[in-house]
């Protein structure tokens, strides 16, 4: 599972900074290193461009995994420089905001916007396959989920918009269905596919969702 | 309307329908004048639904105005812009006010449109809708409830006869008959041989289908639509011929093409009739009904 995150235009995270003065940057060695939105690199460039703006960056930090209890961890290491801070800045996914949050007092800001959870096909290229709905119908549709790869996450085939295998909201996206006809064609199984799939339910497991294992 | 749409439908009349966009605001004179051009001259008045995803009128609006105005309605309801819970509560109003006919879309994609930002919610989709319209005419909602007062429809919805790959698209088109649709509007048709075997096939289903027929304008909007729009082929031969119409009569060109097909598909009884589409012409339908000798 990787955490797909895109960072925020700058002048927007300017913005969110305005009233805060001496940030502590943090920044995560798993997926955000990945995606080069919040590795090593990313946060030394931030802290540069921060003290271009005159803010006095107390410190920074990669904390190799910022959604456990690494960045507990990592929050004790730092403490001196956390003291003297007046937030962080979160060059994490947004559960690493909500990690860091929960180990200390300080606003925690997002550097960066948590797209997807995604793989990654070729260097660099990520990709959404599941929007964990709770209801997986993966085995009937070849291993392509619809609800994900359908822009309009239609679970009975394709609609109008479907063009030459493309989606009608980008000529560069493939349509889910024809890739899903494709597939099961192969496979000898399109009678998955003239089967009527009833409404989906939204509610499957309600929103916040929580479980325990 | 001497007789309803479904009346229409149960007949081997050559089925006539056609369409009037509401406006983006409150001024309703130029759809009530369409109404009133159409009103008597075709089968049914389909009103799009927020078409291409552009926020305009309600369907429903343009619906009523059609029933006051002694005209057959169509409802176009897409998926897009409402839950099964709006959905179902629109059917209950349209039912109630007369309006006996509903067309099941799934909708074009919000970022088509001009409310880019908005949430598209497909809860259902075309084939579930039709599903659902069924299920309500039976005295129940879709949370199993029974209902005070049930509904009775003509339900329709859309295929696309062109659309590359199309055994997709037929597999959808028999799940939507399968979920009880009862006619067909097509996407536009302009290739009259590939539509015949679309209509071999289609023929194997007791559903009444009627030919998408898009008025086309210029050789430019022609050859637009060729490239641009999902499921649409303007052969070569109808650029030519709408290019070389003198200077100012494309739209008569266009006119006299959409009649010459409609009079054909009568003629050779190849579907069960029309669906006219003059996309912001509708000034023009009378005159390519006379075009088709109608």
């Amino acid at each position: 599972m990787k955490s797909i995150t895109r960072q925020k235009p700058f002048d927007e995270v300017k913005e969110h900074l305005s009233s805060f003065d001496r940030p502590f940057i943090v920044g995560c060695g798993t997926c955000t290193t990945m995606t080069r939105t919040g590795g090593l690199e990313q946060v030394v460039e931030m802290k540069d461009r921060l003290q271009g703006l005159n803010k006095r960056v107390s410190g920074w930090t990669v904390i190799p995994t910022a959604c456990d209890e690494m960045a507990e961890t990592a929050m004790k290491e730092n403490r001196r420089a956390l003291d003297d801070a007046n937030c962080i800045l979160a060059m994490t996914c947004a559960l690493g905001v909500y990690r860091l949050g929960s180990y200390i007092n300080h606003p925690v800001i997002p550097a960066l916007d948590t797209l997807f959870i995604g793989v990654e096909d070729s260097p660099g290229h990520f990709h959404e396959v599941c929007m964990q709905c709770g209801q997986c119908i993966l085995g009937e549709t070849a291993g392509i989920c619809p609800m994900t790869a359908c822009h309009k996450g239609l679970v009975n085939g394709p609609c109008g918009g479907t063009n030459n295998g493309k989606c009608e909201v980008d000529k560069e996206k493939d349509c889910a269905w024809t890739l899903i006809y494709q597939r099961l064609k192969d496979q000898g199984r399109l009678e998955l596919m003239r089967r009527y799939q009833p409404p989906r339910n939204f509610q499957a497991v309600p929103r916040p969702r929580i479980i325990k294992v | 309307m001497a007789t309803s749409f479904k009346e229409a439908l149960s007949t081997n009349k050559f089925i006539i329908t056609s369409e009037v966009a509401p406006p983006k605001g409150t001024n309703l004179e130029k759809m009530l004048h369409h109404i009133d051009l159409l009103k008597d001259k075709v089968d049914g008045i389909n009103v799009t639904d927020h078409q291409s995803s552009v926020m305009r009128f309600p369907s429903i609006g343009g619906c009523l105005s059609i029933k006051e105005r002694g005209g057959e309605p169509i409802l176009q309801m897409t998926c897009r812009d409402r839950n099964r819970l709006a959905l179902q509560a629109e059917l209950l109003l349209a039912y109630t006010r007369g309006i006996r006919n509903v067309l099941c879309l799934t909708g074009d994609a919000v970022p088509v449109g001009d409310h880019k930002e908005a949430k598209g919610v497909f809860d259902l989709d075309s084939t579930q809708l039709l599903k659902a319209v069924h299920l309500m005419e039976s005295g129940k909602d879709l949370g199993g409830s029974n209902l005070e007062g049930s509904v009775e429809f003509c339900a329709g919805a859309i295929v696309t006869p062109e659309a590359r790959p199309l055994d997709p698209q037929l597999i959808k088109f028999e799940k939507k008959v399968e979920a009880g649709a009862q006619f067909f509007q097509t996407q536009a048709i302009y290739d009259l041989d590939n539509f015949g075997k679309f209509m071999e096939y289609a023929r194997k289903f007791h559903v009444k289908i009627l030919a998408g027929i898009v008025l086309l304008s210029s050789a430019r909007m022609a050859k637009y639509m060729t490239e641009n729009v999902p499921g649409i082929f303007v052969p070569q031969n109808l650029i030519d011929e709408l290019a070389a119409a003198p200077k100012g009569g494309a739209l008569a060109k266009g006119i006299e093409i959409a009649g010459r097909m409609i009079a054909g598909l009568k003629k050779n009884a190849i579907c069960d009739g029309v669906h006219i589409m003059a996309i912001g012409k509708e000034e023009v339908v009378p005159d390519i009904l006379a075009a088709a000798g109608i």
